[in-house]
C-alpha cells in the first residue's frame, strides 16, 4: 500500500513515475478517513488544497522538475498546528485563536513549499506547545497508534500519532523541551530537534522563544535527514538563526560507528526509569558498542536541575510571548466593560488549564521581588547546564541516553499532577536548554502491551550531520525501525 | 526563595486570566507544589556564573534600514473581532 | 518655608528612520490607520522582530551628542504590560543594559550656561494610537514599531523656564545631528515630567508626582508652574503628597489625578530572547562617530569668539545651519566680519525666504560675499550700488567685480571730472554755497546731492564732501 512507504520510498517511486503525487496524496487522505477517527492527529485538513498541490507537483513532475533539486517534490508532508500558512488557520489546539487565519507565510512553510512538497493538514498539539501528552488540546486528545487507550505524547503528539499511523510521509513539530523526540519516542518514530538556530522560527507561534526549535518526525533517520535539510538555513526574518552553511545531510548518511565516541551520561540512568525502557537502551548501547562505537561514562552534574531551570525560563518566556493573544486584533475575544475585563474574560475563557497554569508561573517568577530568586537564578543554572555539554563534547563525539524513563502512560493518568508530568521530561530537557541537537529512534518495544522504547542521541551543535549519521547506523543495524502500529 | 506567600489572584491578574474560584484553588495549589519543586535551584553555587539568555552567541543580528512593502488594510484588520473605520475597536480606554 | 522645586524628565523621540525599529514598515506620519501596518508590527503570532541597524546608530550617535558612555554591551528587554495600542502586550525596549549612559546636557539659560545631566539614552519602540470615541476606542497601529529614543535626565532642573529651556536645547541637539526631525505637530516628541518640590536645603527628594505624555514644550511649562504651587500648598496647608501620575489637562490648565481601576504595574522586564545582543565595535562606533556634529551652543560660542559677531547674529547661524555655513565660507581670510553677517544674515537669508531657494541652489559662491563687502569697504561702490551688484548677484550668479563693471556702477573718486562736477554745482547753487561759507554746515548736502544727480550716483559720496569743502572754503 502507497501509504506505507516512507518518504524516500516514495520519492524514489515519483522519480521513476511509478506513482503520481496525486496517488500518494489520496493514498494519505484515504488512510486518514480508515484510521484517523481512532488516531484524532488532524483537526482539519483542506482536501482540495492537498490534491490540487498534488497535481501541481505532478505538472511540476512531468516538466522534469527533479528530486535532486527539489527533494520534497510531490510529497505529502502535515504540520503541527503552530505554522503559519498564508490563508490558513493556526490554532495552536486553543480556543483563543478562534478562525484566525494567517495572513502570511512563515519560513519553514515556504522553505518547504520550495522544496516541493504538498503542504497538508494540521496537526493536533497541546495548546501552544504546552504539554507531554497532547492532552492538553482544545480538540480533544490524540491517540497513541499502538495503543489508543495511551497518549501519544506532546506536544507534537498529533505529528508522531500520524506518523506512527502512516496517515503522512512526515510530518513538521517543534521541540522547546523534548516536544518533537518525547512523542517520536512514544510513537515508535524518528523525531529529530536540530540545533538552536539551525532552522528560522518565523512563522512559528512562539512558546519559549529560546528553547523552541522546529524539526521532522519521520519513519526513518534518512527521511528526517532529507526534511532537515530542506527547512534548514539562514533566515533574515529570524535574528537568532545562525548563518552556517546546511550540510548535504542525506549525502553523508551511510557510515558506520568505528570509533565514534559515545559519551554515557550517568546522571541519566537514575532510579525509576521502567525495567523494560532500561533493557532496551542496555541493548542498544551493546548495539552501538558491536557496531564499533567507543562507550565512554561522562558526567553532566547538573542534569538534575535541567526540569526546574527549563520551567521557569520557558514559562517566563511565554507568559510574555502568550500576552498577544488578548482578543484585540484576532481570536475569540469575550467582551468586558473596560479593556482590562476583555482581556481577563478572552484569556480566563479561551486558555486551557495548562497554559493558564504556565502563563501564571512565568508572570509570577518574573515579578517584581522574585526575578533574582527564580528567572535569573535559572538563566545562571542553564549556563551551568550548557557548561555540562560543552564539557563532554571535548571529549565525545555524542551523547546516547533514553528519550523517555517510560513507555507511553495511559490518558488521563498524569493530567492532575502537572509536576509528574513535568518531570517525565528529564532527558530531553536539557539539549533545549544547551541549545543543542539531539534525535530519538526506536530501540525496542515493552511486551505487554507492545509500545516502543526511544532511544535519544544528543550532538554538538550543528552536528546534525554527525547526529544522523549516528542514529541511522544504528538504525540500519536494527529492525525497529520496520515495527508498524496495528491498526 | 520565597513561594508560600504566592498569590494566584495577584499574579493571574497582572497575567489578565480571569480565574474561577476552583480553577484559583485547584491552580494555586498546583503551582504552589511547583514552586516548591524549582527551590531545587538554590542548592545550587551560582556565584559569579552569567545568566544565558540565549542558546547560541550571536551579536549584532540586525537589518538594514530599508522600507518593504506593508499589507494592505484589509488584510490587518482580517482577523480583528470588532473593527470600524479602519480601527481595531476596542471598549472604551479610560486614561 | 522656602521651597525647591526638583525635576527631571523622559524624552521620548521618534528617530529619522525610513523603516519601523523592527520590520520594513514605512516610518511615516499621516498614512490611514492600519495602513503602515504588516504582520510583524500587528503582534501577529509566529512572528519575530529583526532590528534597524540605523536606529541603532543614531541613538549611538545621540549618545555621544549627549557625552554619553557608549558601553560595548548592550541589550533589548521585553517590558510587559497590557494595552490596546501594545500590539504583543509588551514593548521592546532596553531595560540594564541601554546603548548609551551617564551623559550631560548644557545649554542657555538666564545669564549663563546650565548643565543637566542624562542618565540613559535608549532605544524602543512605539506604540499605537488610541483614538477614542463615545463609547468605544479605535486603535492604529501605524505608529506601532517606529523607532523611539527615551532620553532620561537626572533630577537637575529647578524650574518650569530651566525645563523649557533644557528641552529646546535638547530638540536642538537632535535636529543638529539629524537624529530626529522633532516635529511637534507630528507627536515626534513627548515626554513625561517627575516633579516633586522639597524645603530648601534638604537633600531628601520629596514625593514624586509623574505628569504622563506631554506633547509641546510649553505644556510641559505650564503643567510645571501649576504642580508645583499645588504641591507646595498641599504642604503648608498640612496636606500630604502621595506618589502618583497626573495628567496635564491642556485647556483647564490644571493637573488631575489618573483615578483609573488601580491596577498594580510590574512590567516584569526580561531579556527579549528574539534579538541578539549588541556588542558595538571599535570600525562600527567610528562609523557613527564620523556623523558627530558641532552642537548648538558649541556653535555660537564659535562664532561670538572666531569671527567677534553678536550673539544675535550668531544665534541666526546656529538656527540656520546652511546659512552659518555660507558664511562661514564667506568670512574666510576677510577683515569685516560683521559687515559680511550682516549681508548674510539682511540680505541673503532675506532673500531666500522671499523667494523660497536654499543655500544650496544659490547662483554664486560665498566668496562673492566677500569680494562685495570688500569693493564697498574700499569705497569701489556705494552701498546702494552694493544692492545692485547683491541683485544681480542673487539672480543670475557672477562676480561683483564684473558686474559693477558690466553695469557701471563703479563710483568716481578721481578729481578730474569729480571737481568739474563739483565746481558746476556750487556755479550754479551761489545761495546753498553763500549759506554754508557763512557757517551753515548743513547746506552742503543739497551740493552733493547735486553733484550725485549729475554723476547719476556714481560719485563717491564722501570724496564728493571732501572736494566740495575744499573748494567752498578754498
Amino acid at each position: 500500500m502507497l501509504h506505507e512507504l516512507t518518504l524516500s520510498g516514495l520519492t524514489a517511486k515519483l522519480a521513476a513515475k511509478k506513482v503520481s503525487s496525486r496517488e500518494a496524496m489520496q493514498a494519505c487522505l484515504d488512510r486518514i478517513d480508515a484510521v484517523d477517527g481512532q488516531v484524532n492527529a488532524f483537526m482539519s485538513i483542506d482536501r482540495d488544497d492537498a490534491l490540487g498541490q498534488a497535481d501541481a507537483a505532478d505538472a511540476a513532475l512531468a516538466k522534469g522538475n527533479t528530486h535532486a533539486a527539489q527533494p520534497l517534490l510531490g510529497v505529502p508532508i502535515s504540520l503541527k498546528d503552530l505554522f503559519c500558512a498564508k490563508g490558513q488557520p493556526a490554532n495552536c489546539s486553543s480556543k483563543i485563536l478562534g478562525d484566525f487565519l494567517s495572513p502570511y507565510d512563515g519560513t519553514v512553510v515556504r522553505k518547504l513549499r520550495d522544496a516541493g512538497a504538498v503542504l497538508f493538514g494540521r496537526l493536533n498539539m497541546d495548546e501552544f506547545a504546552m504539554g507531554s501528552s497532547t492532552e492538553n488540546s482544545a480538540f480533544g486528545r490524540s491517540n497513541n497508534p499502538w495503543d489508543l487507550e495511551r497518549v501519544p505524547g506532546g506536544s507534537s503528539g498529533g505529528c508522531a500519532a500520524a506518523v506512527a499511523a502512516q496517515e503522512c510521509f512526515g510530518s513538521i513539530g517543534t521541540d522547546t523541551g523534548g516536544s518533537i523526540r518525547q512523542p517520536a519516542a512514544l510513537c515508535g518514530c524518528v523525531g529529530l530537534k536540530p540545533t538552536y538556530g539551525r532552522v528560522s522560527r518565523y512563522g512559528v507561534v512562539a512558546f519559549a522563544s529560546s528553547l523552541d526549535q522546529v524539526g521532522p518526525l519521520t519513519k526513518e533517520v534518512r527521511d528526517s535527514a532529507t526534511l532537515l535539510g530542506a527547512m534548514s538555513g539562514h533566515d533574515p526574518h529570524d535574528s537568532t538563526s545562525v548563518p552556517t552553511d546546511v550540510p548535504d545531510y542525506v549525502a553523508e548518511l551511510g557510515g558506520d560507528l568505528k570509533g565514534t565516541k559515545l559519551g554515557l551520561p550517568r546522571e541519566f540512568l537514575i532510579d525509576g526509569i521502567d525495567p523494560e525502557v532500561r533493557a532496551a537502551f542496555d541493548a542498544a548501547v551493546k548495539q552501538c558498542e558491536a557496531l564499533g562505537a567507543e562507550i565512554h561514562e561522562v558526567s553532566m552534574p547538573h542534569t538534575e536541575y535541567g526540569v526546574a531551570t527549563y520551567y521557569i525560563v520557558a514559562t517566563a518566556e511565554a507568559s510574555a510571548n502568550l500576552a498577544r493573544f488578548d482578543g484585540i486584533r484576532y481570536g475569540d475575544r469575550v467582551d468586558g466593560d473596560d479593556p482590562f475585563s476583555l482581556y481577563c474574560n478572552t484569556r480566563g475563557q479561551g486558555f486551557g488549564e495548562e497554559v493558564k497554569r504556565r502563563i501564571i508561573l512565568g508572570t509570577y517568577v518574573l515579578s517584581s521581588g522574585y526575578y533574582d530568586a527564580y528567572y535569573l537564578r535559572a538563566q545562571k543554572a542553564r549556563t551551568l547546564i550548557k557548561r555540562d555539554f560543552e564539557q563532554v563534547f571535548e571529549t565525545v563525539d555524542a551523547l546516547i541516553t533514553p528519550t523517555v524513563p517510560a513507555p507511553a502512560f495511559k490518558a488521563g493518568e498524569k493530567m492532575d499532577d502537572p509536576l509528574q508530568m513535568y518531570l517525565s521530561d528529564i532527558f530531553t530537557i536539557s539539549c533545549n536548554l544547551a541549545g543543542t541537537c539531539g534525535i530519538s529512534l526506536p530501540c525496542g518495544f515493552t511486551s505487554e502491551p507492545k509500545l516502543p522504547i526511544g532511544l535519544q542521541f544528543l550532538g554538538k551543535p550543528f552536528g546534525e550531520s554527525e547526529l544522523l549519521q549516528i542514529a541511522h547506523a544504528y538504525e540500519q543495524a536494527t529492525p525497529w525501525h520496520t515495527e508498524r502500529a496495528a491498526l | 526563595m520565597a513561594d508560600t506567600d504566592f498569590d494566584i489572584q495577584y499574579v493571574a491578574n497582572l497575567a489578565r486570566i480571569a480565574l474561577t474560584p476552583d480553577e484559583e484553588a485547584k491552580l494555586g495549589y498546583q503551582l504552589g507544589d511547583i514552586l516548591g519543586y524549582v527551590k531545587k535551584l538554590e542548592e545550587l553555587d551560582v556565584t559569579g556564573v552569567e545568566p544565558m539568555a540565549h542558546a547560541v552567541p550571536l551579536a549584532n543580528v540586525l537589518r538594514a534600514d530599508e522600507v518593504r512593502p506593508s499589507i494592505p488594510q484589509e488584510a490587518a484588520l482580517a482577523n480583528a473581532p470588532k473593527q470600524a473605520n479602519g480601527l481595531f475597536i476596542v471598549p472604551k480606554i479610560v486614561e | 518655608m522656602e521651597y525647591e522645586t526638583v525635576i527631571g524628565l523622559e524624552t521620548h523621540c521618534q528617530l529619522k528612520t525610513k523603516s519601523k525599529m523592527f520590520c520594513g514598515c514605512a516610518n511615516q506620519f499621516g498614512a490611514e490607520p492600519n495602513t503602515n501596518v504588516c504582520p510583524v508590527c500587528l503582534g501577529m503570532p509566529g512572528v519575530l522582530p529583526v532590528p534597524n541597524e540605523r536606529a541603532l546608530q543614531l541613538t549611538t550617535l545621540t549618545g555621544y551628542l549627549l557625552n554619553c558612555e557608549v558601553p560595548r554591551f548592550a541589550k533589548f528587554d521585553r517590558k510587559n504590560y497590557f494595552y490596546p495600542d501594545v500590539c504583543k502586550d509588551y514593548q521592546i525596549t532596553q531595560f540594564d543594559f541601554p546603548s548609551t549612559t551617564t551623559g550631560h546636557v548644557d545649554f542657555e539659560f538666564g545669564d549663563g550656561i546650565e548643565r543637566v545631566r542624562i542618565t540613559r539614552a535608549h532605544i524602543e519602540e512605539d506604540v499605537g494610537k488610541n483614538n477614542h470615541f463615545a463609547q468605544h476606542s479605535g486603535v492604529d497601529f501605524n505608529r506601532a514599531g517606529v523607532p523611539l529614543l527615551e532620553i532620561v535626565s537626572e533630577p537637575d532642573l529647578r524650574s518650569a523656564d530651566m525645563a523649557y529651556e533644557y528641552l529646546n536645547a535638547l530638540k536642538d541637539i537632535l535636529i543638529y545631528g539629524g537624529i530626529s526631525d522633532c516635529d511637534m505637530e507630528k507627536g515626534m516628541v513627548r515626554c513625561d515630567v517627575n516633579i516633586s518640590v522639597r524645603p530648601k536645603g534638604e537633600e531628601k527628594l520629596g514625593v514624586k508626582v509623574e505628569i504622563k505624555n506631554m506633547n509641546t514644550f510649553s505644556g510641559v511649562r505650564r503643567a510645571i508652574n501649576y504642580e508645583v504651587p499645588r504641591q507646595i500648598e498641599t504642604l503648608e496647608s498640612g496636606g500630604t503628597l502621595v506618589q502618583e501620575t497626573r495628567r496635564w489637562d491642556d485647556v483647564a490648565g490644571i493637573t488631575e489625578s489618573m483615578r483609573t481601576k488601580e491596577h498594580a504595574h510590574d512590567y516584569r522586564y526580561l531579556p527579549e530572547p528574539d534579538i541578539m545582543p549588541l556588542k558595538p565595535d571599535e570600525a562600527w562606533l567610528a562609523e557613527v562617530r564620523s556623523h558627530i556634529v558641532e552642537l548648538p551652543l558649541a556653535r555660537k560660542q564659535r562664532f561670538v569668539s572666531d569671527y567677534c559677531i553678536p550673539a544675535q547674529d550668531a544665534d541666526v547661524f546656529v538656527g540656520n545651519v546652511p546659512l552659518g555655513g555660507f558664511f562661514e565660507k564667506a568670512v574666510e581670510g576677510a577683515k569685516n566680519a560683521k559687515a559680511i553677517a550682516n549681508w548674510v544674515i539682511n540680505n541673503l537669508q532675506a532673500r531666500l525666504i522671499e523667494t523660497g531657494t536654499t543655500v544650496d541652489e544659490l547662483k554664486f559662491e560665498p566668496v562673492a560675499i566677500r569680494e562685495l563687502v570688500g569693493i564697498i569697504d574700499a569705497g569701489t561702490i556705494s552701498s546702494k550700488g552694493g544692492q545692485e551688484v547683491f541683485a544681480e548677484l542673487f539672480e543670475n550668479g557672477g562676480s561683483p567685480v564684473v558686474i559693477v563693471e558690466a553695469k557701471g556702477l563703479a563710483q568716481v573718486s578721481e578729481s578730474g571730472e569729480l571737481d568739474k562736477w563739483c565746481r558746476e554745482a556750487i556755479d550754479s547753487n551761489p545761495g546753498p554755497a553763500d549759506d554754508y561759507r557763512n557757517g551753515k554746515e548743513n547746506a552742503i548736502n543739497f551740493l552733493k546731492g547735486q553733484v550725485m544727480k549729475a554723476s547719476r550716483g556714481k560719485a563717491n559720496p564722501q570724496v564728493v564732501g571732501e572736494t566740495l569743502a575744499k573748494l567752498l572754503k578754498g
